[in-house]
């Protein structure tokens, strides 16, 4: 009788200890083979700022309520409240010690793409790479470039505040084998290319879907409700909805949103409000002509109510 | 006895306040706000060239800003803060900052009414200085329902 109990426990143990490994082999962090990150060759840095305009880096990254050329020393830091606890963002100025200035090339696109860390580690989806996986290698390569021509800075950020099980880097690798994906957020059968650049914008480096899409009770997205709006992460009201089908902006022009996107003004001159603003500012600094894709890729995507 | 006096006098003072200030309602918060995106409007049309320049209209517009931003912040009195759910209870928080942001705006519309913008493109170089403020308080302290 006891000798059976033992056999099962062992057996027990065993199960769980085979599944710990399974786990982990099919979790563990992915970063891009080397030949991803080789023979860029020199950064295009006009091309590396655009993108970082378009990424918003300096949202978050910039300290709390800088302007000017102030947004430019990522020094990290502002906390970001979320369901999971309070994250820190950290400083990503080309400082050697306190930022990124001494990070390869493929350790900084493995952190923009998969979420891994410079030692191997799972990042958290709060940085969202769950968007910057579909950008391209020659863009991460350009807007490193950029980034290194910003001004150091010294500020070491504190560390994340959050719960048990979410301060466990492991269960992360559990998050990305559901969630994380770098195909295409939607299927648009006749994408012209401004229709393209858009989808490449929004759903890669803009990474718009992060607040307006709503997400599931482990913070992934409902897949049919792409850019259909969410609470508000911050507190309270809501994202909006801005696919077709929005009370707000469904009767937009390709025009209008264009506009609003450049002035922050709506169609009967209401303005941008929430972190919205901080958006439209980054997305003011772009070429017209992304944000006439970014409009008209929005017109395309499918209506959600 | 003198107690119950005392209990009532209160209750009936608060009452009496509340009455005093009733104003505040969303209704008249965003009537407000509709003038002043109404006069920012006629502005954009004429710096975009939509209505050719018209010194009065830009003056009325002007001063349709200055005095709707003047007034803005009486229309969120201590007490008020409930029913209004596009009103973050940060103005309340911060009040003084939130008044200081819309008198802002009304002192910037009066500035430029100092010295009217002669033509489109002075108006549009205007607007962007108006338009700075309506992000920068709206950021803060409007909620998007």
């Amino acid at each position: 009788m006891f000798a059976r109990l033992i056999r099962i426990l062992l057996c027990l143990i065993g199960v769980g200890v085979i599944g710990a490994v399974a786990f982990y082999i099919v979790t563990a962090p992915s970063p891009q083979p080397d030949e991803h990150w080789a023979g860029l060759g020199d950064p295009d840095l006009a091309n590396g700022e655009r993108i970082f305009w378009a990424g918003g880096c300096v949202s978050c990254h910039a300290a709390k309520g800088a302007e000017g050329e102030a947004q430019l020393v990522l020094s990290g830091g502002l906390p970001l409240a979320s369901p999971f606890g309070t994250f820190h963002v950290p400083n990503i100025s080309p400082d050697e010690t306190a930022g990124i200035g001494g990070w390869t090339l493929a350790q900084f696109g493995n952190a923009m793409t998969r979420g891994v860390g410079r030692n191997g580690e799972h990042l958290y989806p709060s940085f969202p790479y769950g968007s910057y996986a579909r950008m391209t290698a020659k863009d991460i390569n350009d807007l490193y470039g950029y980034i290194r021509t910003l001004p150091k800075s010294t500020n070491v950020a504190a560390p994340h505040d959050l719960p048990f099980p979410f301060n466990i880097r492991l269960s992360l690798g559990g998050w990305k084998f559901l969630y994380f994906t770098d195909a295409p957020r939607v299927t648009l059968a006749s994408a012209d290319d401004k229709v393209k650049r858009g989808q490449y914008l929004v759903e890669g480096p803009g990474h718009c879907g992060e607040c307006h899409t709503p997400r599931n009770a482990l913070g992934g997205f409902l897949a049919d409700q792409w850019l259909a709006g969410a609470p508000n992460p911050e507190g309270k009201g809501r994202i909006p909805n801005i696919t077709p089908g929005s009370k707000s902006i469904g009767e937009w022009s390709e025009a209008d949103i264009a506009t609003y996107l450049e002035t922050g003004f709506t169609p009967d001159f209401d303005s941008v409000g929430g972190s919205m603003v901080e958006v439209q500012k980054n997305m003011a600094r772009l070429p017209a002509e992304d944000r006439e894709a970014i409009a008209a890729y929005l017109k395309a995507v499918p209506a959600r109510q | 006895m003198k107690l119950r006096l005392i209990a009532t006098a209160a209750i009936l003072a608060t009452f009496g306040l509340g009455s005093a200030f009733a104003v505040g309602t969303h209704e008249d918060r965003e009537a407000i706000m509709k003038k002043v995106g109404g006069a920012t409007g006629a502005l954009a049309a004429i710096a975009k060239g939509e209505k050719p320049y018209d010194a009065e209209a830009v003056k009325a517009a002007l001063s349709t800003i200055s005095e709707n931003a003047k007034a803005f912040p009486d229309q969120f009195p201590p007490g008020s803060e409930t029913g209004d759910k596009a009103a973050s209870p940060k103005i309340w928080e911060t009040f003084d900052d939130f008044k200081a942001k819309s008198l802002k705006l009304s002192a910037d519309a009066d500035a430029v009414l100092a010295q009217l913008p002669a033509d489109a493109a002075g108006v549009g170089a205007a607007l962007k200085t108006l338009g700075a403020n309506c992000g920068g308080c709206h950021q803060v302290y409007r909620i998007k329902e």
